[in-house]
């Protein structure tokens, strides 16, 4: 499998990065991990004529701590965020989301951001971003500007980084001492999820005070389970409250049909995936 | 044998020796096909066609050969004349229909995938990109994708044929003598017994071996040389010959280190044909390696079968009689050994059981898919699939415990050798003290008792547990049964012995290794029978050169049948340098005893190692008058008989009833594959074996769109278990050793595929069973497994399939079956 010819180049700095688009334009593609591009570009369905590699700006790679947030450089590889020993305490359903994403060569190589920016309905770490509300901040050449996750998220391969613009950093407020769960479905392990469920609580008691459920490969994009998050406040975490609550999960979904089951399948799925994220996450 | 006797404390043979091949294999440090680099060698890259069936009406190349370092671009029309049609070895009947199958398609393309232009350039990118700039124009033709439609002719993949139907082949035990009349008994069951009657779906995979396949052709000097990832370069080098009308003896295959095949190349391609072709045009060594996608979607496929069956039983269970009515999907072409592949499965649907009528139905079909063709079992493992999940219906219509309803058919270990109705006398077995043994290991009753538990307290994750009791026929083959299935070669193998100056000793065979591990278990064997140390004995196959003659390596066929052969060459090289030891040690011939590598003169300490002799022999200085100065030896063996393993497999499988997901508990197999050489390569065969069944039962499924587009075209959808998805096998032996043979073994390389297919998917079924399920298509993807139950437990149908027609039942309606089992429309649709 080899590519079409390109060009390549690796800038050093997110500047000479932005320079490098400005210049090329829709004849480049950046690439992060390579994880999601190369298979692309192997398979000829992409021939961009220049490939320009952020690996080599180091700005771009680590977590730090940042007050009510974490700050995630978009070039962190998926094996270092989930050995971060902040994002397992103040962002747990992120380690918990890459523990199961795809193989161990993939989690070497593919990265946090390029996963991310990548934009797959069926990539593990939308749906976690997604309930954690997790802040992008794009760099392009008029500054640095902040999109919320609700907004990140725009269709099919589809974010709200733009043509000339780069996702520098993710930061991923902080839910210290929530418990968190993603539940994942598969039919073999290096698979991506049918359909997975991120689930993180905030327990008082034995009661939930909050919720975020969010839900992948469950349409174009990473969504919210907005109605089991509302039925879920106030509710003990017992199986049956649960259960009721979870049972709302595709309400309003738009799942796609597959080899590996179609869209009537996949909303039953949710359902009990749901129930059991949202339990394992409130530690019943 | 007196060499394996008196070293028994030292034995090779039985030894867990590592394999000596896996250094160089694991860490890559060897010559795979597509390392090869020659002067000025050339690379190609194929135009395939994206249509399943489509008139070729023009094919535009000036661009691709105006491209950078593009050296040519060749065509069907470029080749037509000198391509000739890529052959099948077997034509199951005199009758047989072959469409032609040119190696680059001229006219026509009969399968997406196919290869309608060849770029040569001098690197493999340039030659990609210029691949992009052949223009082919198609005509889009009707299609035959549907296995069932295509039987009726609906659309014709090849209208010329004027018909889809290959071939039809028929066994009957009345015809072969062998047993009574089936549709006797199947109706004396219609009216006071029972009669199972089922529809299971074999689904096409794909052999999916670790190393692409790639080809190098040197057409530099007077031998033109073709290096193959293949399985089979003697029988390759036969084909090319033939077709291409070159002397056998200027054309050499190589066979280097082939990184897999299971079945997959067991073919002479398309692209061997081409790599000769373009080599011959260009004067230039070529190389074609093909891309994953390119293999996944043109590279032969296994299995894709339909089968009917119907097993007559009397009411206490006793079977009477079966029937198997087989419709099979060759794809495109007849593939080398493909129309043959349902043949391979005829003498075993009977099993290890006695059923006292017979009849085995098969009809070839051709469509516009990838053509299919051996795959891990080639025939038996769709066979053992029908009769293990066929007995487990009866022991359910019975009331009885599947294993109980098997002891009460099976033959019995007094009865060896016993005529079973396909014809076939197994000599050796013992299927209870294997099921025994497996049983206890299991703790089939705990978990029996666990089953139950479960259901009863209304768990969400059932438990259920399938058996499979597994024989197969290995050894592949005896060249007259061979010619009396229509076969178009023989079944021997080939070995030779050379005793080197130095005490080292090359031992030659023309079986073809691709991972299995020959060189260690072959060397192990030679090590007993000529007394030389394990280290001194080098294997060497897989090139036409070096061992000249050979019928490679598929069907369990290397140790039972060359194994045997290198024993007999083994044996003629002591045989020669007992007459020159008896001459060194001034003895008579008749007064010395060979052991441990040693002659010895009776009674005497003095003796002579076999490698003195060689050196003496090397020498030729003093040998006895008239004697030839060579110890080498070669012997041919071919067997009368296939060998017949056999094992008892048990499987525990968890059902989740909330999503359909099943999960392995436990999977214990007890296998009788008679005398062992290497435990630790059997135990590699089997637990390789295992998974690549248990893949067929729940992950893997090659599938087509209605246009016939592969939809499961990367390994993305092409679901291939890896170690994360398995558990540990528990696996055991009990031996009974084959009569066939002087080593006493039957072969191993594919009885895991074999049995544990069944295995698992009764094991699923049993667990849903009493929900009013009965059958769950193949693979038991969570999606099937989920709608069966959610269809049994609304008061529907129950669940066999929910994505295409399913396991239907097949039934005929004008013969009533009241008080049957072939009530698949109440269990499962």
């Amino acid at each position: 499998m080899i590519p079409a010819q390109f060009d390549y180049v690796a800038p050093t700095s997110v500047e000479e990065a932005l320079a490098a688009l400005a210049e090329h334009g829709d004849e480049a593609k950046i690439i992060a991990g390579g994880q999601s591009l190369l298979p692309v570009l192997r398979m000829r369905l992409n021939a961009p004529e220049w490939v320009i590699d952020l690996g080599r700006i180091d700005s771009l790679r680590g977590v730090r701590d940042d007050g009510d947030a974490l700050v995630v450089g978009a070039m962190t590889t998926h094996a270092d965020v989930r050995q971060d020993p902040l994002v397992t305490e103040h962002a747990g359903l992120v380690t918990k989301a890459i523990a199961h994403l795809a193989d161990a060569q993939v989690r070497h190589r593919g990265t946090f951001g390029g996963a991310l920016v990548h934009a797959d309905p069926a990539g593990d770490l939308g749906a976690p971003a997604l309930v954690l509300g997790a802040e992008f901040v794009i760099a392009g050449p008029g500054g640095t500007r902040t999109v919320a996750a609700d907004d990140f998220f725009l269709g099919l391969f589809e974010t709200a980084v733009g043509e000339d613009e780069i996702l520098t950093e993710v930061r991923l407020p902080k839910h210290t001492g929530w418990g968190s769960h993603y539940e994942k479905f598969v039919r073999v392990a290096h698979q991506w999820p049918i359909v997975a469920v991120a689930a993180t609580v905030r327990m008082d008691g034995d009661t939930i005070a909050e919720a975020r459920v969010g839900l992948t490969n469950m349409g174009s994009t990473p969504v919210r389970a907005r109605a089991v998050e509302e039925a879920l406040a106030g509710q003990p975490a017992t199986e049956d409250a649960v259960r009721a609550a979870a049972d709302r999960a595709a309400d309003g979904t738009e799942p796609p049909s597959d080899l590996n089951g179609d869209a009537d399948y996949r909303r039953h799925l949710a359902t009990v995936l749901t129930r059991r994220a949202v339990l394992a996450a409130a530690g019943a | 044998m007196t060499a394996t006797q008196d070293r028994a404390g030292t034995a090779e043979i039985g030894r867990d020796r590592r394999r000596k091949e896996d250094q160089r294999l694991i860490t890559g440090r060897t010559r795979w096909t597509d390392n090869m680099v020659l002067p000025g060698m050339l690379h190609m890259a194929m135009v395939r066609s994206p249509f399943a069936h489509a008139r070729i009406t023009s094919v535009d190349t000036e661009a691709a050969k105006g491209a950078p370092n593009v050296v040519t671009v060749l065509t069907g029309a470029d080749v037509a004349d000198e391509q000739g049609s890529v052959p099948t070895a077997w034509n199951i009947t005199t009758e047989q229909k072959n469409p032609p199958h040119p190696a680059i398609a001229v006219d026509r393309v009969a399968f997406a995938g196919e290869v309608v232009a060849v770029v040569v350039a001098r690197s493999a990118a340039e030659a990609r990109d210029a691949a992009e700039l052949v223009d082919v124009d198609y005509e889009e033709l009707p299609a035959a994708i549907d296995l069932k439609r295509a039987a009726a002719d609906e659309v014709l993949a090849h209208p010329d044929l004027g018909t889809n139907i290959s071939a039809v082949w028929q066994y009957d035990s009345v015809a072969a003598g062998t047993g009574d009349a089936v549709d006797e008994a199947i109706e004396e069951a219609r009216g006071n017994g029972i009669v199972i009657d089922r529809e299971y779906r074999q689904q096409r995979l794909i052999p999916s071996f670790m190393e692409p396949r790639s080809f190098v052709c040197d057409p530099t000097g007077e031998q033109i040389t073709l290096w193959s990832s293949t399985q089979i370069p003697h029988i390759t080098r036969f084909f090319l010959a033939v077709v291409l009308g070159i002397p056998e003896s200027k054309l050499r295959v190589i066979a280097p280190d082939v990184g897999g095949g299971f079945g997959g190349k067991l073919q002479t391609v398309p692209e061997e044909f081409i790599a000769i072709l373009a080599a011959r045009r260009t004067g230039k060594p070529v190389k074609y390696t093909e891309t994953r996608s390119e293999s996944l979607m043109a590279a032969h496929h296994g299995r894709d079968q339909w089968q009917k069956l119907t097993l007559a039983a009397q009411q206490d269970g006793t079977v009477t009689g079966l029937k198997v009515e087989l419709l099979v999907d060759l794809g495109a072409y007849a593939g080398t050994v493909g129309g043959g592949v349902p043949i391979l499965g005829a003498f075993m649907y009977n099993a290890i059981y006695k059923f006292p009528s017979y009849r085995f139905n098969c009809t070839n079909v051709y469509t516009n898919k990838t053509l299919t063709d051996a795959y891990r079992g080639a025939g038996r493992p769709e066979a053992t699939f029908a009769i293990e999940r066929l007995m487990d219906e009866l022991a359910v219509e019975v009331g009885v415990d599947p294993l109980e309803i098997r002891e009460k058919n099976w033959i019995k270990h007094e009865e060896f050798p016993f005529d079973t109705v396909a014809g076939m006398t197994y000599d050796t077995g013992n299927y209870e003290a294997a099921t025994a043994k497996a049983r206890e290991m299991f703790g089939y009753d705990e978990l029996r008792a666990e089953q139950k538990k479960r259901r009863d307290a209304g768990d969400t994750v059932l438990l259920g547990i399938g058996v499979s009791t597994f024989t197969e026929m290995c050894g592949l083959a005896p060249s007259r049964v061979l010619g009396a299935l229509n076969y178009g070669a023989g079944g021997w193998e080939h070995a030779t012995i050379r005793m080197l100056p130095t005490g080292k000793v090359e031992a030659i065979t023309g079986a073809s290794a691709h991972g299995q591990g020959h060189e260690t278990a072959f060397s192990q064997i030679i090590a007993d029978r000529l007394g030389v140390p394990f280290e001194d004995v080098e294997v060497l196959h897989g090139d036409t050169l070096i061992a000249p003659k050979g019928y490679d390596t598929y069907g369990s066929r290397s140790l039972v049948v060359g194994g045997e052969a290198l024993v007999r060459a083994a044996d003629k090289v002591v045989e020669k340098a007992k007459v020159v030891a008896a001459h060194m040690l001034e003895a008579s011939a008749d007064d010395l005893e060979f052991s441990a590598g040693r002659f010895s003169v009776r009674g005497t300490d003095q003796g002579v190692a076999i490698g003195e002799v060689a050196t003496a022999v090397f020498a030729a200085h003093d040998l006895p008058d008239g004697v030839e100065p060579s110890l080498d030896s070669e012997a041919t063996f071919d067997p009368d008989t296939f060998s017949f393993p056999h094992g008892t497999h048990l499987c525990a499988m968890e059902v989740d009833t909330e999503t359909g997901a099943v999960k392995m508990r436990k999977y214990v197999c007890v296998d009788d594959v008679g005398n062992v050489i290497n435990p630790l390569i059997v135990e590699g065969q089997v637990h390789g074996g295992l998974v690549q069944g248990i893949a067929q039962a729940l992950w893997e499924e090659a599938v087509h769109d209605e246009s016939g587009t592969l939809v499961s075209a990367s390994f993305v959808d092409y679901l291939v278990p890896t170690a994360a998805d398995t558990i540990s096998f528990d696996v055991d032996q009990n031996v009974t050793p084959s009569t066939f043979t002087s080593l006493g073994t039957k072969g191993v390389g594919e009885a895991g595929t074999i049995a544990s297919t069944p295995a698992v998917v009764n094991a699923v079924v049993d667990a849903v069973r009493h929900l009013g399920i009965n059958d769950i298509r193949m693979p038991c993807t969570p999606e099937r497994v989920w709608k069966a139950i959610h269809t049994a437990s609304s008061g529907g149908s129950g669940g066999a399939d929910p994505t295409e027609g399913a396991a239907a039942p097949h039934f005929d309606e004008s013969t009533g079956m009241q008080g049957t089992a072939d009530r698949t429309d109440g269990g499962a649709q």
